[in-house]
């Protein structure tokens, strides 16, 4: 039960540090994601992410900072194992799921659905 | 930044600039903070329940049930976007649908459906990341400066 109100309570915030971004520093949301997705991966470098999603779960696998987070993860994963090169082959392996359901769903989406007014 | 922009102009721009400043529409900061937090770690709940349904129901462990749930949540996320409900929730919540994984799906979703007029090569494959672009541009390259010190550095013998 508390894995659920950790996963609120840590999800909640980092949607409001994005909020705080776009109304008080007068990013546009593609600025926000972006920075956001650059502190997920300079956290997963100091090694502070993989503690958050210990401690909060899908708190902090859901946001977008996790995708930072993982593409780091992967890089890392496959160097360790195949050297330096390893970075690129590595760097999509465990964030491909979302990066393919998106392209793929949107992609449906895009052939079953017209533009909503 | 504004004052960067305000050097460059004349000074009946500049009283034109505060003027405007002084017209804008207070944001409610506060409240958007709430709405934000409240729908974010509503769509974080979602997500840790999902997780958990993975978890019980099929051989899933804590790390590799991450991928199923994102792929459910992009799902769901897709779905309402093409039903234009996502607009509607995304109007009141803020950055508490922008910043989970499902923000990133309605943004491709959204360009993919928008643009599906100028046909699917041009309209729907080249558009589609106009909005995730950035998002996934600078992932890729942070993660990689990232990867590369922590790299270089354990070769040279670790910290």
């Amino acid at each position: 039960m508390e894995a659920y109100l950790w996963a609120f309570v840590v999800g909640g915030l980092i949607c409001v540090i994005g909020q705080i971004l776009m109304d008080v520093f007068k990013y546009t949301p593609a600025h926000t994601m972006a920075i956001l997705v650059v502190s997920g991966s300079i956290l997963s470098g100091l090694g502070l992410y993989e503690p958050l999603i210990d401690f909060a779960g899908a708190g902090a696998t859901v946001p977008i900072t996790s995708f930072g987070n993982s593409l780091v993860h992967g890089a890392m994963a496959e160097a360790e194992s195949t050297g330096i090169l390893g970075i690129l082959t590595g760097i999509f392996e465990v964030t491909s799921a979302g990066i393919s359901a998106a392209i793929i769903f949107a992609f449906l989406g895009a052939l079953l659905f017209k533009p909503k007014g | 930044m504004s004052n960067k922009v305000k050097k460059n102009l004349t000074p009946v721009q500049q009283e034109y600039y505060d003027f405007a400043k002084q017209r804008e529409p207070k944001r409610p900061v506060f409240s958007n903070c709430v709405r934000a937090f409240l729908v974010g770690g509503g769509i974080c709940l979602l997500g840790q329940l999902i997780s958990d349904f993975f978890l019980w129901n099929f051989d899933f462990t804590e790390k590799t049930a991450g991928n199923p749930t994102v792929a459910i949540l992009i799902i769901i996320s897709v779905l309402l976007t093409a039903l234009g409900v996502y607009d509607h929730i995304a109007q009141w919540a803020g950055a508490g649908t922008a910043v989970p994984v499902t923000g990133f799906a309605n943004t491709m979703a959204s360009a993919a459906i928008e643009h599906r007029t100028e046909g699917f090569v041009l309209g729907v494959g080249g558009k589609m990341f106009k909005l995730a672009g950035p998002v996934i541009a600078f992932g890729v390259f942070s993660a990689f400066v990232v990867a590369l010190i922590k790299t270089v550095i354990t070769m040279l013998g670790g910290l």
